[in-house]
């Protein structure tokens, strides 16, 4: 059923999903290399390529402000905390050979569930039907009215969040 | 397809013609540059003395307050773009609005200078 919906479209969406199959075969390939490489360091950098092509699908739905975000926070701000927190506590840098969990076979039927859920859903919820594009888009300006006129209050209640979780981040990184 | 997604075949066409052309010069410069390899010319240069050890390393856990700091000030720099790109339509109030949740971020980074994570020691 997954297969009819994707091909059915018109002759003018058969170029927004080959660059949607493309991409997504590059990132589960490089998602395949995140779990398979001995290299901690390198399995990060390869998220950083799993990442950015999520930012691309984004940018292939039109969410322009999503994709930015996305490149900003993901494959910014996340892969720095990661590739810190890598070379700050390993004791072992470079290739490990044991880096595989015991129980890594059972979380093979735990992805097919979450496939399968996921799928179904989505499918349920949709089916055949085609979205049609909102006009105008998702655009960045229509995010930005949002933010300052009806969404006001809790955007400067995110600013205290955000304080409180710099000054939480400074306790806990320095004890003293 | 799109008018939108049609300006960002812009981009997918600038960054081929990126890729393109690195790759032509590296090419060539592969091809008739002289290849004569000696274990004296592959170690690593470092300064004229031969390398120790090898290159990776376990880095400063002080480096970890600014990666902790950027990660906040990121966050931040994603609700400064929308109104950025759109910054005349807002006028005096979305500068106000905006200047109110920059200061009040920045007393976070005050609060790291009074602690003295600022500092490089």
């Amino acid at each position: 059923m997954m297969v009819p919906v994707l091909l059915a479209a018109s002759e003018v969406n058969v170029a927004l999903n080959v660059a949607f199959g493309v991409l997504a075969v590059v990132m589960i390939g490089a998602a395949l290399f995140v779990v398979t490489t001995k290299n901690v360091v390198h399995a990060a950098l390869w998220l950083v390529i799993v990442l950015s092509g999520m930012a691309a699908q984004y940018l292939l739905a039109a969410a322009e402000f999503v994709a930015v975000s996305q490149v900003l926070v993901y494959v910014g701000a996340v892969m720095v905390l990661f590739l810190f927190g890598i070379m700050l506590t390993r004791a072992q840098i470079g290739a490990e050979g044991n880096l595989n969990n015991p129980g890594w076979a059972l979380g093979i039927p735990v992805a097919l569930l979450l496939l399968g859920v996921m799928g179904w859903a989505i499918i349920d919820l949709f089916g055949d039907q085609t979205i049609e594009e909102a006009p105008g888009g998702a655009s960045t300006q229509a995010i930005s009215d949002q933010i300052l006129s009806p969404y006001l209050a809790p955007f400067l209640a995110i600013t205290f969040v955000l304080l409180a979780a710099a000054i939480g981040a400074i306790v806990l990184a320095r004890k003293d | 397809m799109s008018e939108f997604l049609r300006d960002y075949l812009t981009v997918v066409w600038f960054g081929a013609a990126g890729v393109l052309l690195g790759a032509l010069l590296f090419g060539i410069s592969a091809l008739i540059r002289p290849n004569h390899p000696t274990e004296q010319k592959v170690i690593a240069y470092e300064s004229g003395v031969d390398p120790v050890g090898i290159g990776w390393s376990q880095s400063q856990i002080r480096y970890y307050v600014f990666a902790l700091l950027f990660v906040i000030f990121d966050v931040e720099a994603v609700f400064l773009f929308p109104w950025a790109a759109a910054v005349e339509r807002y006028g005096t109030f979305g500068l106000v609005v905006m200047l109110a949740f920059i200061f009040l971020l920045l007393d976070g980074l005050i609060y790291a200078w009074k602690r003295g994570l600022l500092r490089w020691v």
